[in-house]
């Protein structure tokens, strides 16, 4: 078997990368900057066809975090079972990072629930717009800041009746 | 509806004169539950489709980051409510790689039996609702006759013929008992009956054939990535199944075949949740054969796990046990980490992936949905489709809207 890590420093040499490993699973941490040709390398030379999953994690709470927004991508190659998990951390203000969909078509909605739920802009997605909640919605709930509760937006809905419709 | 127009004149939008847009949903029979769909059709065909999503969204994710382990299993019982053992399954199974837990073999039999009688549930509805879409009530009615039979187990085994909560970290909340195994037993003898009776009215039926056949074809290139897992991606030709790929629970020891197609239309999504239930029905077979006996609780040196309820009410040790399980402070520590554990659920790849702060609840748990992945697919499978075909097409992707929007 063939080792990621290996192909990869020597397909894309001097970059900034760290790879880690928790219950025998391969974890690549990059920089924004690096996103796309390492995926475009690991899906190109590694056969990492497949884009299971696309999410964040807001780390504001975690004990000993350095960077508050971790986006993290889940690879597979569907012939070999091999699995890699892919992430970059982002900070506020600049919440963008490029969208890996001209890669795997997979990642329109999932990129776009990232965005809904955390507030994360992908460059270069083609419809970069809500996708679970409404157009009007202020907030991105899955931030650590918003309260388990809300906000009131459920309560706040405008009401239609029947003479004003 | 302006009937003279040239096809190259465009509107002010970009569109071309002459489509309609049809609103689909969200409260529409075939939609099943509540999800919306804006058609754009030429006539009878369907040149473009805009899913609508989010009516069911309630935050399951945020309420996983206040909830344990052991809570918050009631609440992925209600993703895929067509299959609750089967989310139940997947989330302690997560849990468990997360605390590093040794399941028991007893244990790792039951659940592997209930996962697969949720396989069986999952598509009967499926294959049922798909035909009930396309006109052909009768097929349905034997499904759902199959199904109460389930139920019946589920409410036999756990107290609860639905939503069951019946997993726990590191066991399950019962063991069965030999009224269930007798149960299980009579339902795996009389299925192939209804397999019979359903395979007679629904195959070789002219008018489904007809309208499913070449109908939503998904290619295997577009499976792959889109990320189609489970069913949809094997009736592309993707021979790919997490049970023999990356094996979990009990089924590296059992023997069943992967069903595959390679047409990728509607009929081989049907043929592959038809002849998936038999392999599952081989599976509970063999699984009921070699159960072994033993506990169902893993074996808790240094972990706290539920005990079993006869022990809470019945001695003080047990209250004590309970005790040391549940109340926050005292609950067994997880390693920090993140990690990403799936299962080969009804619909497809279920994962969740968990990041662990070092307690008992998870500081977030995402949950990876086979629904949304696959309604993503759904415009580029209905372009081109005749306006009657979307209920073709969204039957036999089964999604199920409450996973879909969590």
């Amino acid at each position: 078997m063939f080792s990621c890590e290996e192909r990869v420093n020597e397909l894309l040499p001097g970059r900034c990368r760290e790879w880690s490993e928790f219950r025998g699973q391969r974890h690549l941490t990059m920089v924004r900057e690096d996103l796309l040709p390492t995926m475009r390398v690991l899906r190109d030379s590694l056969h990492m066809n497949m884009l299971v999953d696309v999410t964040a994690v807001d780390r504001l709470e975690y004990e000993g975090a350095k960077d508050r927004f971790e986006v993290v991508y889940f690879l597979l190659n569907v012939d070999t079972s091999q699995r890699l998990i892919a992430s970059v951390f982002l900070n506020e203000p600049e919440l963008e990072i490029d969208s890996v969909y001209s890669l795997w078509k997979s990642a329109d909605w999932l990129e776009r629930e990232v965005f809904d739920m955390f507030g994360i802009r992908f460059r270069g997605h083609p419809n970069m717009k809500r996708l679970l909640l409404p157009e009007q919605f202020a907030a991105h709930p899955l931030r650590k800041d918003y309260p388990v509760q809300g906000r009131g937006e459920r309560h706040n809905f405008p009401v239609i009746t029947r003479a004003s419709s | 509806m302006p009937m003279h127009l040239t096809e190259d004149e465009v509107d002010e939008y970009g569109r071309r004169e002459g489509l309609w847009t049809l609103n689909f949903g969200p409260q529409h029979p075939a939609t099943h539950t509540t999800l919306r769909l804006l058609l754009t059709v030429d006539g009878e065909e369907v040149v473009d489709a805009e899913p609508d999503i989010g009516f069911l969204h309630s935050g399951f994710e945020k309420l996983a980051e206040v909830l344990d382990f052991n809570q918050y299993v009631t609440i992925v019982d209600r993703m895929n409510y067509v299959s609750p053992m089967a989310n139940e399954i997947a989330w302690h199974h997560a849990v468990e790689k997360l605390l590093d837990i040794e399941l028991t073999p007893r244990c790792k039999y039951l659940r592997t039996i209930f996962a697969e009688l949720m396989r069986i549930h999952d598509h009967l509805l499926c294959v049922g609702a798909c035909i009930l879409d396309l006109g052909g009530i009768s097929a349905f009615m034997y499904a759902n006759n199959e199904r109460e039979r389930i139920f019946e187990i589920c409410e036999r085994v756990t107290g609860q013929r639905f939503h069951t909560s019946y997993t726990r970290v590191g066991g399950l909340l019962f063991d069965v008992n030999d009224d269930a195994i007798a149960m299980l037993r009579e339902f795996v003898q009389g299925f192939d009956k209804t397999f019979a009776d359903m395979d007679k009215l629904i195959t070789r039926n002219r008018i489904f054939v007809e309208r499913t056949r070449g109908v939503g074809v998904l290619s295997k290139e577009a499976a792959i990535s889109g990320g189609a897992t489970g069913p949809v991606a094997r009736a592309s030709g993707v021979v790919r199944d997490l049970r023999r790929d990356e094996p979990y629970l009990a089924y590296a020891d059992l023997d069943f075949d992967i069903v595959c197609s390679r047409e990728g239309d509607c009929f081989s999504r049907y043929s592959v949740r038809m002849l998936e239930m038999l392999e599952s029905v081989k599976i509970i077979q063999q699984a009921l054969e070699k159960l072994p006996s033993g506990p169902i609780f893993a074996d808790g040196t240094g972990k706290e796990f539920m005990p079993e309820k006869r022990e809470v009410y019945q001695s003080i040790e047990g209250l004590i046990h309970h005790f040391e399980s549940i109340m926050p402070n005292r609950q067994m520590p997880c390693e920090p980490g993140s990690l990403y554990a799936a299962t080969e659920s009804p619909n497809g790849e279920l994962g969740f992936f968990l990041v662990s702060n070092g307690t008992f609840r998870p500081y977030r748990a995402r949950t990876r949905p086979p629904s949304l992945v696959h309604f993503a697919l759904f415009p580029q499978l209905i372009r081109g489709c005749m306006l009657s075909d979307v209920v073709a097409v969204l039957g036999s992707l089964n999604i199920i809207a409450a996973e879909l929007d969590r």
